[in-house]
């Protein structure tokens, strides 16, 4: 779009970013209208929630269960000064299902989920793929895009629920070796303070996630660059985006929550 | 109202087409008709803009300026369902096939099959699958994926799956580029018998001048923008004109 502009407006970087900003705006909306046009590709989406699911079940459960563990280890000489370690598993808790399961679970997704359809879709773009479903008067946006940014917006709330759990896995294990506390007792220690508000919360921050990741990395996917190098840069600035994006959703829907909690 | 085109008539007509990138001035005004069931090949050296004109053709890059009338439509001014519509009667075979490499050479020939037919019960669709891929040759080849074929068998593939929606119009981009002499001709070969078989009408672009003999019913040679003979391969290589010459020596000595 801005390739052939030879007069700019504010200046060529300045110029390029809205163009870019405009270029992200019109997907957004596109996304909109394509979702709710002509039939549903629901055998992809349930591909695409298996596949996201697959690619990063593992690496979710083990960065789950070092968080849930490692958090706990360090919170402990904390608590021990006031002879507060008995509140261990209900601060763990908190923390685990507030913050750092959404967030863990967005981070390692958009590297592993985002960075992977950004190169998918990529590599689709310059290998004329993506035209080929075109001239086959078959929709690809509606194919490619819509059922990826579904199928994130899905499955990474699940994988973010299966991750709070490991990481409560991984604190109990730190609490039982060092505290005896039954697995039980530490539940229910754990889920006393836990609130309607915070699962909701942290459902929220992770469809606000999935959806960013699907988005971003299918956008950055579906408009790269010919060549193998746009391949590349698609599936990285996928990542940097994403991450960025998710730590600017992480504050607002943290405020607004806060809001909610007062 | 559907338009039924007769023999001779024409099915595609380009009018003073333009076409540029940036100062890059591809296509300066083209002309161009090809009549129902006729091959016409378009022959160019490399980046004149030859793949250009069929893009514009089925809609996949608009022209600056000038008509492009495929079965009666004016593309450019085609969206939504009417432009699907018009690329349901388009094949086109991409030079490197683009075949969907997830998935296998079944699943590449039902996709476009079954999201744009409805109601095809899965006897009819693998009768048709079958159907299109034993004209190419390459039934048994239905379980496996791209990567595992050929380059040739890869664009006997690519044509199987633009025939299985049954068009009028073939637009082949450098179909035999790439591939040994053998399979070139194997290849110029099947463009033939899709053309008695499917009653197409085709434009196949290339470089290629055993591919423009072998395939062409017509030749255009596109240099700088613009056709600059049209007629039989007899007609087109019996020339003077220093740069058709050229082509033809560079091409055959080769």
């Amino acid at each position: 779009m801005s390739a052939n502009k030879k007069q700019f407006v504010y200046g060529k970087s300045l110029d390029n970013a809205l163009l870019a900003v405009y270029d992200a705006y019109i997907f957004f909306i596109r996304f909109f209208r394509e979702i709710f046009r002509g039939r549903m590709e629901f055998q992809e989406i349930v591909r695409q929630c298996y596949a996201i699911g697959n690619r990063s079940l593992l690496l979710i459960s083990l960065t789950g269960f070092i968080t849930g563990m490692v958090f706990t280890k360090q919170s402990r000489p904390s608590l021990s000064e006031f002879g507060a370690t008995s509140w261990l598993p209900s601060l763990v808790a908190i923390a685990i299902v507030r913050a750092l399961a959404p967030l863990v679970t967005a981070l390692i997704s958009a590297g592993k989920i985002g960075s992977s359809i950004g190169a998918e879709l990529g590599s689709m773009r310059v290998t004329e793929q993506i035209d080929a479903m075109e001239v086959s008067a078959v929709n690809p946006f509606k194919f490619l895009v819509v059922t990826r940014v579904v199928a994130c917006t899905i499955a990474i709330p699940v994988l973010m629920f299966y991750c709070s759990m490991v990481s409560l896995m991984g604190a109990f294990l730190n609490v039982t070796l060092n505290e005896g506390t039954s697995f039980i007792a530490f539940f229910e220690n754990a889920f006393e303070q836990i609130t309607f508000l915070d699962i909701w919360t942290s459902v929220a921050k992770a469809v606000a996630y999935g959806f960013t990741i699907g988005m971003v990395g299918s956008y950055q996917g579906y408009n790269a660059s010919k060549g193998t190098e746009g391949v590349g840069k698609a599936a990285n600035a996928a990542v940097v985006t994403s991450m960025f994006l998710i730590f600017v959703e992480e504050v607002i829907i943290v405020q607004v929550s806060n809001y909610f909690r007062i | 109202m559907e338009e039924d085109f007769k023999p001779g008539e024409p099915v595609i007509e380009v009018r003073d087409l333009y076409k540029s990138f940036g100062d890059l001035h591809v296509l300066q005004g083209v002309d161009l008709t090809v009549t129902k069931g006729e091959n016409m090949v378009v022959l160019g050296r490399s980046g004149t803009g030859k793949s250009v004109l069929i893009k514009i053709m089925i809609g996949l890059l608009k022209q600056d300026r000038g008509d492009c009338l495929v079965l009666g439509k004016e593309v450019s001014k085609l969206d939504g369902n009417d432009l699907r519509d018009l690329r349901l009667k388009i094949g086109f075979s991409f030079q490197n096939s683009a075949l969907y490499d997830s998935m296998t050479v079944r699943e590449n020939l039902e996709f476009p099959l079954v999201r744009n037919i409805k109601d095809l019960t899965r006897a009819e669709i693998n009768e048709q699958v079958e159907s299109v891929l034993d004209a190419v040759g390459l039934l048994q080849t239905i379980n496996q994926v791209p990567a595992e074929l050929s380059g040739g068998q890869r664009k006997r593939i690519g044509i199987a799956r633009t025939l299985i929606l049954k068009p009028e119009v073939m637009l082949y981009d450098e179909p035999t580029a790439g591939l040994d002499p053998i399979t070139c001709l194997e290849i110029n070969e099947l463009i033939n018998e899709v053309k008695e078989k499917y009653q197409t009408t085709s434009i196949i672009i290339t470089h290629d001048l055993t591919c423009a003999r072998e395939t062409g019913d017509r030749i255009a040679m596109l240099l700088d923008g613009k056709f600059l003979k049209t007629g039989t391969f007899e007609e087109v290589f019996d020339t003077d004109e220093e740069r058709i010459k050229s082509f033809y020596d560079y091409n055959f000595i080769q």
